[in-house]
Formats: C-alpha cells, sequence, structure tokens
C-alpha cells in the first residue's frame, strides 16, 4: 500500500465543484416533498409544497450536473461504468415504491408527484456515488 | 558483508505484509440470489396484504439493521479497526466492505417498503390517528438517515471497494473512507435509537 497524493486533503479535490454536497441538498428537497406527500396518503393535501419541492430538487440535481459536466481533468470511464450499475440498482428499488404506489391506489396527483420525485432521486444518487468512486481514479483507465 | 547487505537480505527472508488479495467483484456475487430471493418475498407480501409477513419484513429488517449500525459504529470500528495493524485493517476491509454493500441496501429496502405499508394497513398514515404525529416523525427520521447513508456511508463504501483493486492502493485513503464509513454507521445507528423509541411507542400503544 501507498501513501499516494490522492490521499492528502487533495489538490484535486479542490478544482472539483462540490457535487456531494450539492446533492445531498437535492436529496433533502426530494425527500421533504416526499415525507410530506407520504403523511398525507390516503388524504388530498394541497400539491403546491410539494411541487415546489421538487422543482427545487430538479433545478439542484441539473445545476449539479451542468457544474460536473465542465471539469475536463476527471476519471469519466470509472464514473460512467458507477453511474450505470447504481442507475440499474435504484431503477430496480424505485420500480419497486412505484409499484407499492400503485398498488396502494394512490391518487393520481399525488401518485405523478411521487414518481417525478423518485425519478429526479434516481438522477441524483448515481451522479453522487458515480462522483464519489471516480473522483480518487486516474483520469485514464489502466492499460491491460 | 556491509550492515545494509545483511539488513537487506534480512528482509528477503523476512514473510513480508502480503497486500489483501482484491475482491473478485465490487459486489459478492454469490450474495445477489439471495437479495433476489428477499426482494421477491417481499413484493409477494405487500402483493398478498399478508400482514404477518409484512410485520415479520419490518421487525426483523429494522433490527437486522439497526444492530449492525451501532454495532459497527460502536464496536467494530472503535475497538477492534482502530486497534488492528495497518495491513490486518486492509484485510478486513477487503473482506467487509463487500458484504456490507449487499447488505445494507437490503435491509434498508426490507424495512422501509413493508414498513410504509404496514403503516398503512394499519391506518396510522391516517392523519385522524393518534399515532400519525409518532409516524411522521420517524419519516423525518428515516429521511435523516437516508441523507446521510446515501451521501456519506455509501460513497466511502464504494471508494474503498474501487481504491482496493488498484495494483498500489492508497492506504491513507483507504483508512480515512474507512473511519468516515465507521463513525457514519455510529451516528445513523444512535439516530436508530430514536426510531426504536417511536416504534416501541406505536406498538405499545
Amino acid at each position: 500500500m501507498t501513501a499516494s497524493v490522492a490521499s492528502q486533503p487533495d489538490l484535486a479535490d479542490e478544482r472539483l465543484p462540490p457535487v456531494v454536497p450539492v446533492g445531498c441538498v437535492a436529496l433533502v428537497l426530494a425527500i421533504g416533498g416526499v415525507i410530506y406527500l407520504a403523511s398525507f396518503i390516503p388524504g388530498h393535501p394541497s400539491l403546491a409544497p410539494a411541487i415546489g419541492l421538487l422543482a427545487a430538487a430538479a433545478a439542484t440535481v441539473a445545476a449539479n450536473a451542468g457544474a460536473l459536466a465542465r471539469v475536463r481533468a476527471f476519471a469519466w470511464w470509472r464514473f460512467w461504468q458507477v453511474w450505470r450499475w447504481t442507475m440499474f440498482a435504484y431503477a430496480i428499488i424505485a420500480g419497486m415504491l412505484i409499484y407499492t404506489f400503485v398498488y396502494d391506489r394512490i391518487p393520481s396527483g399525488q401518485l405523478s408527484l411521487l414518481v417525478a420525485t423518485l425519478a429526479v432521486f434516481a438522477l441524483d444518487i448515481p451522479v453522487m456515488l458515480a462522483f464519489s468512486v471516480a473522483r480518487y481514479q486516474p483520469p485514464h483507465p489502466p492499460a491491460p | 558483508m556491509s550492515v545494509a547487505t545483511s539488513a537487506a537480505s534480512r528482509l528477503e527472508l523476512e514473510p513480508q505484509p502480503a497486500r489483501p488479495r482484491p475482491p473478485a467483484s465490487i459486489v459478492p456475487l454469490a450474495g445477489l440470489p439471495v437479495v433476489g430471493v428477499v426482494l421477491a418475498c417481499l413484493v409477494a407480501a405487500i402483493a398478498g396484504n399478508w400482514l404477518w409477513a409484512l410485520d415479520f419484513f419490518h421487525v426483523v429488517g429494522g433490527a437486522l439493521w439497526t444492530s449492525l449500525d451501532l454495532f459497527i459504529g460502536l464496536v467494530v470500528g472503535p475497538c477492534v479497526i482502530a486497534r488492528l495493524s495497518i495491513p490486518a485493517r486492509a484485510e478486513f476491509t477487503a473482506r467487509f466492505m463487500p458484504a456490507m454493500a449487499l447488505i445494507m441496501p437490503t435491509l434498508v429496502t426490507m424495512t422501509l417498503a413493508s414498513g410504509f405499508q404496514l403503516a398503512r394497513h394499519l391506518g396510522l398514515l391516517l392523519s385522524s390517528d393518534p399515532h400519525h404525529a409518532w409516524i411522521v416523525a420517524s419519516f423525518f427520521l428515516v429521511g435523516v438517515m437516508a441523507v446521510i447513508a446515501i451521501g456519506v456511508l455509501e460513497p466511502a463504501n464504494l471508494a474503498v471497494l474501487f481504491e482496493l483493486r488498484k495494483p498500489e492502493p492508497d492506504g491513507a485513503l483507504i483508512a480515512r473512507l474507512m473511519r468516515r464509513f465507521v463513525y457514519t454507521a455510529g451516528i445513523t445507528g444512535l439516530m436508530q435509537i430514536g426510531t426504536l423509541i417511536i416504534m416501541t411507542r406505536l406498538a405499545s400503544t
């Protein structure tokens, strides 16, 4: 084992956008919307707060993706590899949750918002996890 | 023979600490069928409205999730990993983290999906229910734990797994990420005590 440059409180890290903290903010917004809606099931709460939280979460995820897309010296090969698999895993989890909501005959307005929130959730998490791995990897894949 | 040469030959003769063998895959593939069976049973329990099965998944999943969090954060981290030598820590990590990458998400999915369905069946989600405020409080706790788990714990777990697969893993980086993993497991474990208080209160009133 070595204690290479990557282990220092990283010079490379300083150049990278704060993808994980911003992703956490989006998570808090998305989870806030889900808690709001779930705490009224099977009632009919006003959808405005949930729509506001969802829009804010979606904007935060989009801004995060935009900031990350501008990074050039980054292990994109590893990022996409992790992103694909975590997206697959979270698609299964989101699918299960959507199945439960549909099975429970949740009113259509709340159901669409919950599905949209889960979609934002499923876009946010793979980016955070893939970034967390790729930030410590070399920009180019090692030669076979 | 000079002192330096004799020291060098001694080093050659002494057994060197072996680098931990990197895991063959990021998650243990042999565990995937077990996860598949658990998730299939969970779907069947929800679809079949089997109250006992929902209760089973919720209680078993919640108990294992809470116990693991507390055990890792308060026992394994400070009392075991912290006292191991660096090679032993690396060896432990190489075997421990892949299993955790599979076990924890499965337990969390089991607990939350069955718990939500159980609350719905028992009418605890209704805002008119006297216990509704406790259920909403548990939503908040789970929400905070989810952010910690997804934002700190799981990224550290995955980063360690990938670091271990490098030809020359960075020991200091692995130690830093493991510390983060263990401490956040402890924090979520302590928050789980709040969930335990809420759940036992719901079950006893």
